[in-house]
């Protein structure tokens, strides 16, 4: 929650990540390798997509997510994630959704360079490691279009 | 020219006998609760803050003890309009100047008192009395050049993506605005209620506060009260909302 939880708790949780970005190579609008070669784990995954201070995910998404209440409307659902979307498509919007949609709101997990203003404590630093972001990726590869909303 | 502004011509191009307007204040935002707690001088808790500056404006203060009246007699009179005007340009700096600052200017050179602290009880409580007399008035931005360029700063700044997020101002406010950012709807950003009480701060504070707010979210640098940058912002958002009527002492959720 933006209100009571967003904005405040968001900067006790940061997360130390402040070491050199793994390369990666966009291709056809996905990166189609992993970032770090270790397999995701799901339930990491999910864990993140709906903990608000670390994935910030459902501030703006909803999903498939009955036990979690205030769900954000400002981006589509997660529901059926797995079905339109690739493993690298996925993988591409995880690290920099600018990079598929220049305007968008979306906020780019795995960069550091090219932000204007970023508070002291979070330079360097990315949303996620890069780990995090394959657990992300593995969770959301399982949304298919049956998914129980 | 800002979208909204684009959109309010467009309409009143199209249906030039409704005047329509798409701006809203946050007050349009919130539920019927917190609307009634606004509206209601006796359950407002703002109106504690405006009559401690009442008490503050007639009390003699400084060296020179004298006090707000001595100079501005009845504020009912003198602020009518003040608040709805303001940030202006202050020929002393040379700069624009907003209210708190012009305040905290009269404090310490008129008065010779010490300096108010920028965001401390006191000044906040002066700037609510002063506001609290354009109540109900229309924001009226002074045309005056001398401001423009600080404007067209705010303007920028507004549009900037920033922070570890990635966010603009005009991304959240202008293109999300009445959608929910989790549970909290997301206002137009109008300056028309400040200083105001915010529930969750369970104090009055600041528009500049609401920046850092807004700031700390994104995971931004803040933007220090009473700077150059807070003060372009402030111009920016009063024009953008020029017409629009004040509220202070507003409720906000
Ligand atoms: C501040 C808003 C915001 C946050 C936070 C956010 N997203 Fe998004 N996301 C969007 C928007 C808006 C889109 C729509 C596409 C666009 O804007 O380019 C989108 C698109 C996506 C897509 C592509 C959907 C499709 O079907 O094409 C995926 C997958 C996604 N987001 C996953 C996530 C995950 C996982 C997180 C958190 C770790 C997250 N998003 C956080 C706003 C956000
Ligand atoms: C990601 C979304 C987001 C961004 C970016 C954002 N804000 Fe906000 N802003 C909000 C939300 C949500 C609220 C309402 C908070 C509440 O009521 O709980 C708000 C409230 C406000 C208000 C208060 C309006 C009122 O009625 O009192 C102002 C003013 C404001 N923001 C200005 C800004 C400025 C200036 C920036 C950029 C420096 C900014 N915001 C960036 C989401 C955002």
């Amino acid at each position: 929650m933006w209100r009571a939880v967003g904005f405040i708790a968001v900067l006790v949780s940061a997360q130390a990540q402040a070491q050199a970005l793994v390369p990666y190579r966009i291709e056809n609008g996905a990166i189609a390798q992993s970032l770090t070669g270790v397999k995701g784990d799901t339930a990491k995954g999910r864990a993140i997509v709906v903990e608000r201070q670390k994935g910030l995910c459902l501030l703006c998404h909803s999903g498939p997510f009955p036990e979690e209440r205030f769900q954000g409307d400002l981006a589509p659902s997660l529901v059926g994630t797995g079905s339109r979307l690739s493993e690298g498509e996925i993988r591409l919007r995880m690290v920099d959704s600018t990079k598929v949609n220049e305007k968008t709101i979306m906020p780019p997990y795995y960069k550091t360079e090219g932000l204007e203003r970023v508070a002291a404590n979070y330079k360097g630093k990315t949303l996620l490691s890069a780990q995090e972001i394959e657990d992300v990726i593995a969770f959301l590869v399982t949304l298919k279009d049956d998914t129980q909303k | 020219m800002n979208r909204l502004a684009c959109l309010v011509l467009i309409i009143g191009t199209a249906l030039p006998a409704v005047a329509q307007d798409a701006r809203k204040s946050g007050f349009d935002f919130m539920g019927p609760d917190t609307q009634a707690m606004q509206k209601d001088d006796l359950a407002n808790p703002g109106m504690l803050s405006v009559l401690e500056g009442e008490a503050l404006w007639k009390a003699n203060a400084g060296t020179s003890q004298k006090s707000c009246a001595s100079c501005h007699g009845d504020a009912a009179q003198s602020m009518k309009g003040v608040a709805a005007r303001y940030p202006a340009f202050d020929e002393t700096t040379q700069a624009p100047l907003d209210l708190a600052g012009r305040i905290l200017q009269c404090r310490t050179e008129r008065q010779a008192a010490p300096a108010p602290q920028r965001e401390g009880r006191e000044l906040l409580a002066l700037t609510s009395y002063v506001a609290h007399q354009s109540r109900d008035l229309p924001i009226a931005p002074p045309k005056d050049a001398r401001l423009t360029a600080a404007r067209a700063q705010g303007a920028a700044l507004y549009s900037t993506r920033m922070g570890q997020l990635n966010f603009s101002c005009a991304q959240c406010h202008d293109d999300n605005a009445g959608g929910h950012l989790g549970a909290a709807p997301i206002p137009q950003s109008h300056p028309t209620g400040y200083p105001l009480y915010r529930l969750e701060w369970q104090a009055l504070g600041s528009l500049q506060r609401r920046f850092r707010n807004c700031l700390s979210g994104m995971r931004a640098e803040p933007i220090a009260a009473g700077s150059q940058d807070a003060i372009a912002l402030e111009l920016f958002l009063m024009d953008r909302a020029a017409g629009m009527r004040l509220e202070t002492p507003a409720v906000r959720p």
